[in-house]
């Protein structure tokens, strides 16, 4: 295959439509579904080291779909190679009906697809609404003359864009900090403004990198729910990360376990629990000593 | 040999030598980035006191070893103020801010310089004459060959010292990773302290050859723009670029001076040696010998 | 702080108090000075004042809003002070308020092109490219006497100010003129940094990445915020040859220039408009004082070059206390001042 440094489209498969109706439903998986990102046999390195090897995901539309894996297992890499900020050295990464080699980043919002990341990373200098009202900069079309003008569409454009931000403030219970600047909040708050900023355009596709690291349980409690409480209303695809195993195993619909960069297992969650490779890799010790 | 190949020869040989020059003041760049990250534009400014203040103590009478030793001794101490006072106070900002923290202290130290030892021009004459010797037709500049044998002196010193001390040692650790080497349980702070030290040494050095070629005055701490291009040819933490980069500026310099100047017009020499070194850069982001940085996310 | 109350509560005092001191700082400008100043006033302090206040405005939005570290302002001060010379030389038909206009797109078109290794540097590479802009530009106006007119000195003097007939020539006339353009950008930098463009610049700043990710036009961005930088900056140097000065002379825009806006945004306040006034103001009066208080500490020994050792010196202190103390600069300070002289509500 041709793998370029820039990101192309490699080819697009037979379009296909997806049904309207379930994007309001609640859409638990159904089989047959067609999948709304596919990773296929996706390999990553870094001068040496192996960070992806030939790593294949499918995730169906509206799906929870959780990756775990020991640390070093290629977790981060694999959403850095799906949000297109690394390149892989061969594979390509399906997401709805567009196929690529590289996903182009700045690309990302109108392909429908928003994240977070690991370590958060916010824009300390703005306010929470500010933050969250940027997650919609993508659909923003006044013109810098029209802003700075005052003019009528410009205007209505920036209300509109903050009415939506204040229903995601709102939804995720962030309306009393919605005037403070992101980088005076917790570190637990912080992980939630950054949910919102992603959750705002209402993505169909969402990354979570590892959304509850460093939570208290009870934060990590509220953390599922809104996950969930997105999925449910939405109907996005969610691809997250998680280390606590407990959360996983309830939250998702679908597992799939990596280790050293390769797939080791996939699967309904039960499946994956009931999956020795796995039980020797990685869960085996979690298992004895929470289940 | 044909002169004007000969001619050619001469200018490139007198811009690698020059460029020897524009290598050392930017190695003294190299030390203190590849530990902790700041791009100290204060090393002119360093430059300049060490010079000041040798030439100052030698003109009162003070013999050559004696105010080496003295100046020394001042640069190992502002080096170490420096660091405690300003760069430790700022650990952990970001490195753009550690950078206007240092162009702060360029100008403490070029007031205070000055204000110590006055700001008239003084001579340094380092007893080295400065005709030209020929060297199989081509004339060369024999303070240059000089200069570039103590650069190249400092240079061997310098690998030794990071190869086969155990500050150098922890130095290295410290370059490749910060993190880690916290992690083992190396004491940055004292490996900062030293290197800043060190790069106060090497600013004497460099203050006394730039200081004998220029006559020591304020401009000698301009000396720091020429070493801005070297540093972006050859990447902030690369010795070895520093030096290669050196050489190369210097060569573009002195070419582009006698060859472009005529058709362009005189001064390019302030500008040319940036144009150059970014336009490499715009064509291989990583430079001379650094390496694709993957960022962390 | 005021947890009790409502953000009706919160928002509104706070903008009408802000608004009000505007309000006053413009009456007290416009209605008050022009009655009581001296030429002194006018020409050693307040007019060098708003010009440098005007260009650190423009460098903050770059440098403060935008992220990207600038060494050369003062080459975009000398390119809008030669164009705007050569604009009204050349074409002397035009009108001043658009000779001005056009030295600053000439200006944001300079910036452009020095804005573009920024979208393949970052960080000290961008800002030694700035460095390079500005050897360059003094070099091209040094090169190309066409452009000081032929002049064997390369200064020049600049033409009057007259707007639709009125006359600014007096010291008081170009105070007010270039308070009256200093506000009037000031304005627009101000609806700019509250625009959803001036949200995208602070996004570059503080996390590109993610900036990229959530679909911001990062390279569009950052050129914008060198064109409009420059042409702000531009037009200040129309003012600071113009207005102040009234020569053109590539001298005055060198490198030491370019770090003294630095040192005022820094000073003032990186990321705030008010931070380029407060930065500004103690900059001019700095020399000033301590002039004042050298001569009155050692008599006759204090002379002009210890007095600009002195001035280095403590310009150099006040950045490095400021980085370490109050990043935020004299406006963090000012916001402090006031919110503890204002009776807890």
């Amino acid at each position: 295959m041709n793998v370029a440094v820039r990101p192309h489209l490699v080819d697009r498969p037979r379009s296909v439509s997806l049904p309207a109706s379930r994007q309001g439903l609640h859409p638990r998986i159904v089989e047959e579904d067609p999948p709304f990102l596919v990773v296929e046999g996706v390999s990553l390195g870094f001068g040496g080291t192996v960070a992806l090897d030939a790593v294949d995901l499918s995730v169906g539309e509206g799906e929870i779909h959780a990756v775990i894996g020991p640390n070093g297992a290629g977790k981060s890499s694999l959403i850095n190679a799906i949000s297109g900020l690394y390149a892989p050295d061969s594979g390509a990464i399906r997401i709805g009906d567009d196929r690529f080699s590289r996903v182009p980043t700045r690309h990302l919002a109108r392909l429908g697809v928003a994240r977070t990341f690991q370590n958060l990373a916010l824009f300390r200098g703005l306010t929470v609404l500010d933050t969250v009202t940027i997650g919609l900069v993508d659909s923003q079309s006044a013109g810098l003359g029209a802003q700075v003008l005052g003019l009528p569409h410009a205007r209505r454009e920036a209300r509109e864009h903050r009415e939506r931000a204040d229903a995601v403030i709102a939804a995720l219970d962030l309306a009393d900090i919605r005037d403070r600047l992101v980088g005076t909040l917790p570190y637990g708050v912080q992980k939630r403004v950054e949910l919102a900023r992603a959750l705002v355009a209402k993505p169909r596709l969402l990354l979570l990198d590892e959304p509850m690291a460093g939570m208290t349980a009870t934060e990590k409690q509220r953390m599922s729910g809104d996950i969930r409480a997105a999925r449910d209303s939405t109907g996005t695809t969610i691809v997250l990360i998680e280390h606590d195993v407990g959360v996983v195993m309830s939250l998702s619909d679908r597992v799939t376990v990596l280790d050293h960069g390769r797939r080791i297992a996939s699967g309904t969650p039960a499946e994956v629990q009931a999956d020795p490779a796995v039980i020797a890799a990685y869960l085996g010790l979690a298992f004895e000593a929470g289940a | 040999m044909n002169p004007d190949l000969a001619f050619f020869v001469e200018v490139l040989v007198g811009g690698l030598l020059s460029g020897v020059m524009y290598a050392l003041v930017a190695i003294g760049f190299v030390l203190i980035y590849k530990t902790s990250g700041v791009l100290n534009f204060a090393q002119g400014a360093m430059l300049l006191f060490a010079a000041l203040t040798f030439v100052s103590l030698t003109e009162r009478g003070v013999p050559f070893i004696g105010a080496f030793a003295a100046t020394l001794a001042v640069m190992a101490l502002l080096g170490l103020a420096i660091e405690r006072a300003v760069l430790r106070p700022l650990v952990n900002q970001p490195p753009i801010t550690l950078f206007m923290a240092t162009l702060g202290v360029a100008y403490v130290i070029e007031g205070a310089a000055q204000l110590a030892w006055g700001t008239q021009v003084h001579g340094l004459d380092l007893g080295i004459d400065d005709t030209p010797i020929d060297l199989a037709g081509i004339l060369v500049s024999r303070f240059d060959l000089f200069a570039a044998a103590v650069a190249g002196l400092m240079v061997a010193v310098l690998s030794l010292f990071f190869r086969y001390t155990r500050t150098g040692l922890a130095f290295r650790a410290v370059a490749d990773d910060p993190l880690a080497a916290l992690n083992t349980g190396l004491r940055l702070p004292r490996i900062w302290a030293a290197v800043w030290i060190a790069s106060g040494i090497v600013a004497l050095v460099a203050g006394l050859l730039w200081g004998a070629r220029l006559g020591v005055q304020f401009s000698l701490s301009l000396v720091v723009l020429k070493a801005l291009p070297v540093l972006v040819l050859g990447g902030f933490d690369s010795i070895l670029g520093a030096i290669v980069a050196g050489l190369i500026v210097g060569a573009v310099e002195k070419l582009s001076e006698v060859y472009l100047g005529p058709v362009i017009g005189s001064g390019i020499e302030g500008w040319i040696a940036y144009v150059a070194a970014l336009g490499f850069l715009l064509l291989k982001p990583s430079g001379l010998f650094g390496m694709r940085s993957v960022e962390r996310v | 702080m005021a947890a009790t109350s409502t953000p009706l509560d919160k928002s509104l005092p706070c903008l009408s108090a802000k608004g009000i001191g505007v309000v006053l700082l413009l009456t007290i400008a416009y209605g008050i000075v022009p009655l009581v100043g001296s030429s002194y006033l006018y020409e050693a302090i307040l007019t060098p004042f708003l010009a440098l206040s005007l260009a650190a405005l423009g460098l903050n939005l770059l440098t403060g809003y935008a992220g990207q570290l600038s060494l050369g302002s003062s080459a975009f001060m000398a390119v809008g002070a030669y164009a705007a010379f050569n604009l009204s030389l050349r074409l002397p038909f035009l009108p001043l308020p658009a000779t001005i206009v056009l030295a600053g797109l000439v200006a944001a078109l300079a910036g452009l092109v020095a804005g573009l290794p920024a979208l393949r540097l970052r960080g000290f590479y961008l800002a030694v490219s700035t460095l390079a802009v500005q050897f360059f530009v003094a070099w091209v106006l040094n090169r190309f006497s066409w452009l000081s007119n032929d002049s064997p000195s390369g200064i020049i003097s600049a033409p009057p100010l007259v707007v639709a007939g009125l006359s600014f020539e007096d010291a008081r006339g170009r105070y007010l003129f270039s308070l009256t353009v200093v506000t009037l950008l000031t304005v627009l930098a101000w609806r700019l940094v509250t625009s959803p463009t001036g949200r995208n610049f602070v996004a570059v700043r503080d996390n590109e990445t993610a900036a990229r990710v959530i679909g911001v036009k990062v390279a569009r961005t950052k050129l914008l915020a060198f064109g409009l930088s420059s042409f702000i900056i531009g037009v200040a140097g129309v003012l600071w040859a113009f207005a102040y000065l009234r020569t053109v002379e590539p001298a005055g825009f060198n490198l030491d220039r370019s770090f003294q806006i630095l040192f005022i945004v820094i000073i003032g306040g990186l990321g705030t408009l008010r931070g380029a006034f407060l930065g500004a103001g103690l900059i001019v009066v700095l020399p000033l004082l301590l002039s004042r208080f050298g001569a009155a500490l050692l008599g006759d020994g204090f002379d002009s070059g210890t007095l600009e050792m002195c001035q280095r010196i403590v310009l150099g202190i006040l950045i490095v206390a400021f980085l370490i103390r109050e990043p935020a600069g004299l406006s963090a300070l000012l916001d402090r001042a006031v919110r503890r002289l204002r009776p807890s509500a």
